[in-house]
């Protein structure tokens, strides 16, 4: 009997799992959020807002379109616009165009992607401050600016990457902040040097913003917007050195967070990862996840970037057909697995290009809002810490509300692990991480 | 590493039961050590609907839910916090005909035991709360039971027993509990040993097994409820709201979020693991968008569940055990432990205290499933 396969994202990792799979044989079903293929790195845009590849994904065009068209002639049941709100077991809860359905699979190849990290800083719930992604998003699927002055904050290989797209597309940026230093980047170059291309084109990102005058302020110890309604400027200090600089939109982003919470759900063992200080599902060097009808691939299993996304949605598929008796071809795998590893190398040197600057949390004042959805203020926060003895994330949630709205953490649970990690004078890795619950997202009661 | 503590009374079992026993216990002078294998009040006291209500109880339980409910009132001055208590009313709906004699005929037996339920016609329940569905016919109103946040009311009595002067362990499991003939003697994972002259069982779902240890088999079952949240919207279900039957109970909180709940989720009290089931929680949003058409369309941000006992009979054992002496039960709550749980904790107290207590228990024994 065939084996029932469902692949969850349709982004590098998903894309090429469908297509391995496909020309292996079988049908899998390839379920996405988004419209068309391409995940949120060669999101395509809409049905009549179509540009250009070289314009819309840079150097990176070609590679886009190699997605965009790797499952052409396949027959893969391919479901787009479609949230899988739960999952259990071999069970996945679906809403879609199609309405709600139940469908059973076998195996499942988890690609479910990443979204932006965030630290709060005063300001950051103002309308027209941006994540990075969502900045870029915006520039993507939509060819608008999140504003006609922009500054761009935080720290992170996105960071240089989205203010060089936003500058070519004509917009304004007016100064880019990076809370890493130059100091910090230099001592990582040598292990950066290990993908000589792609670090390469992070220096060309750069040369092109100073080539342009655009201030890149490198080892920022902090910045807030200001603004009544909406940023008017963005205010930084670096030592005892301070700066202000008009714009009317800020996108800020701290690095990417993993797409974990169906993991979760399907009761995947997860670790905390020290590097990225992010719990993660453990996934054995094949990419099978604890539960072993499950497989991790991409940047919902850990941030390691499009190129390894591709690879790796590859290498699941080819555990996956050797564990249900297929012949593999084992020199491809072994030349998937050498540049995964390579890119590995490459990704550390990143982390430590551009760490996550968690000292920022310390300086996080009272009155600042840390869960947006249900507006929990950093001084709630404390007081359950202090008044209610809560040492551990979920018992924050539950005294507070934080992580209990829309998103259900997925914006504010670094910052609150990181706050009580903060306040109680514990390691990161040992206050806990927040449960999931479905809905994965909002569904609507029907 | 081993740890060895003597005191008067232990308890296992972090719930609402077991802290209000625990804070009772220390205001009567005695020592106290409780354990909880994972957080005080985070078990079936902290996952539950947050219904405070009397109506609809089994007429048996009402005499302690009355007295229960006093103390509601009281939660700041005893535990330093009221737990979002709020006495909006407890409203059950009629859907039939068949329903509604059910009601009337409920109201009367409870009038005798002391609670005051006000029946109303159709036309009056529309009046009152036009966002109904055209499904409901009537229904009987208890103006005094209300509805509390269960993620603080647990953990508030943890903190008021330690303040007390409770010995307050959590993440300490309890592994095995024995009797010599003259005490108790308790071990928990990490090499801690309590023994005591008395030994309260309030361990919720696993407490069958811990009735077991001494031969006091009692045929508890695993309840895991069915738990669903809205996002916020605007504030308009004054009431808590339930049904005959029970298959469906919503409230709406201050901060607008709709809470319902209604059917079975999973669970597993030997993984220690619960989860919402997902044909349950779309069988609540039909029943839901019956009794309230409005909320047709709103957005559901997260369901949940837990582990509760649940007895055949549908009341909990609150009593001594039927051959140990000093071991007291108080589980099998059967969904109905929030409500209860605070004067459940002062009858324990006064049964280790005073060897009998005002309230009649005698419903409860476990001696009824001999």
């Amino acid at each position: 009997m065939a084996e029932a396969i469902a692949i969850i994202g349709a982004g590098p990792a998903g894309v090429r799992a469908a297509q391995t799979l496909a020309r292996a044989g079988h049908r899998p079903v390839l379920i996405d959020e988004n419209m068309r293929i391409g995940g949120q790195i060669y999101r395509q845009p809409p049905p009549g807002a179509e540009r250009a590849p070289d314009q819309l994904y840079g150097f990176e065009a070609a590679k886009a379109v190699a997605i965009h068209r790797a499952l052409d002639g396949l027959d893969i049941d391919y479901r787009p616009e479609t949230l899988v709100w739960n999952a259990r077991e071999k069970l996945l809860d679906l809403t879609g165009p199609r309405g709600s359905e139940r469908l059973a699979f076998d195996r499942l190849i988890l690609a479910t992607g990443a979204t932006d990290r965030s630290i709060p800083f005063p300001g950051w719930t103002l309308p027209g401050v941006f994540s990075l992604g969502g900045s870029q998003i915006a520039l993507k699927a939509q060819g608008c600016a999140i504003g006609r002055r922009v500054v761009f904050a935080g720290t992170g290989p996105l960071l240089p990457l989205v203010a060089y797209q936003y500058a070519k597309a004509g917009a304004t940026v007016a100064a880019v902040l990076d809370t890493s230093s130059f100091a910090t980047k230099l001592k990582a170059a040598p292990g950066l040097l290990a993908l000589p291309k792609l670090f390469a084109k992070g220096l060309y990102y750069l040369a092109q913003l100073k080539r342009r005058g655009i201030p890149v302020i490198e080892g920022v110890d902090g910045f807030a917007a200001e603004g009544a309604t909406a940023p008017e400027a963005i205010t930084w200090h670096r030592g005892g050195e301070t700066g202000r600089i008009e714009c009317d939109a800020v996108g800020a982003g701290f690095g990417l967070r993993s797409e974990t919470q169906l993991a979760d759900l399907l009761g995947c063992a997860f670790a905390f990862d020290e590097l990225t200080r992010q719990w993660l599902p453990t996934k054995d060097a094949e990419g099978r996840a604890s539960e072993r009808h499950l497989y991790l691939a991409g940047d919902g299993s850990g941030i390691a970037g499009a190129d390894a996304a591709e690879l790796a949605g590859e290498r699941v598929a080819w555990t996956l057909l050797g564990d249900i008796g297929q012949s593999v071809d084992s020199g491809r795998v072994a030349t998937l697995d050498r540049g995964l590893a390579r890119i590995a190398r490459f990704r550390r040197a990143i982390e430590a290009a551009y760490p996550f600057p968690h000292r920022f949390h310390a300086a996080i004042p009272d009155a600042l809002i840390i869960c947006r959805c249900e507006g929990v203020t950093a001084g709630h926060l404390k007081f359950q810490v202090e008044q209610r003895e809560a040492g551990e994330m979920n018992r924050l949630k539950a005294y507070s509300r934080l992580g209990m709205g829309r998103c259900q953490g997925r914006l504010c649970a670094s910052a609150g692990a990181e706050l009580l990690s903060h306040w109680r004078d514990a390691e990161i890795g040992t206050v806990g991480r927040l449960r999931g619950q479905a809905p994965v997202k909002p569904v609507p009661v029907a | 590493m081993t740890e060895q503590l003597r005191s008067d009374v232990a308890i296992i079992g972090g719930g609402i039961a077991g802290c209000a026993a625990a804070l009772a216990l220390r205001k009567r002078g005695l020592g106290v050590v409780l354990m909880d294998k994972g957080f005080c009040g985070a078990g079936a006291s902290g996952v539950n609907f947050g219904g405070v209500r009397r109506q609809g109880r089994s007429l048996v339980e009402l005499p302690l839910a009355t007295r229960s409910r006093a103390i509601w009132d009281r939660l700041p001055e005893l535990v330093g916090e009221d737990g979002e208590f709020r006495a909006t009313g407890h409203v059950k709906l009629a859907r039939s005909e068949a329903d509604m004699a059910v009601l009337e005929h409920y109201a009367a037996d409870a009038a005798e035991w002391g609670l005051d339920l006000k029946l109303i016609g159709q036309n009056a329940v529309r009046d009152d709360h036009p966002w109904l569905g055209r499904k409901v016919v009537g229904a009987s109103l208890c103006a005094d039971d209300g509805q509390a946040n269960p993620r603080l009311v647990g953990p508030a009595f943890a903190r008021a027993a330690r303040r007390a002067g409770a010995d307050i362990r959590e993440l300490t499991r309890v592994e095995a509990a024995s009797f010599d003939g003259d005490r108790f003697e308790v071990r928990a994972a990490g090499g801690l040993v309590v023994t005591s002259r008395w030994l309260i069982n309030v361990a919720g779902a696993w407490a069958g097994k811990v009735a077991d240890w001494f031969g006091d088999g009692a045929p508890v079952e695993t309840l895991a409820p069915n738990m669903v949240v809205t996002e916020p919207l605007p504030f308009f279900i004054d009431r808590s709201i339930g049904v005959c039957g029970g298959d469906i109970y919503v409230r709406q909180v201050d901060r607008g979020n709709v809470v319902f709940g209604g059917g079975n989720g999973w669970g597993d009290i030997e993984l220690e693991r619960s989860r919402p089931l997902a044909p349950t929680t779309e069988a609540s949003m039909a029943k839901l968008i019956d009794l309230i058409p409005a909320l047709k369309g709103a957005m559901v941000i997260r369901s949940w569940s837990g582990l509760d006992g649940e007895m055949p009979d549908h009341i909990p054992v609150i009593g001594p055990s039927l051959s140990i002496p000093r071991l007291l039960h108080a589980f099998g709550f059967s969904g109905h432990g929030f409500q209860l749980g605070p004067a459940v904790g002062e009858v324990l107290s006064e049964l280790v205290v005073d060897g009998e207590t005002p309230t009649d228990i005698k419903a409860f024994a476990l001696a009824r499933f001999q």
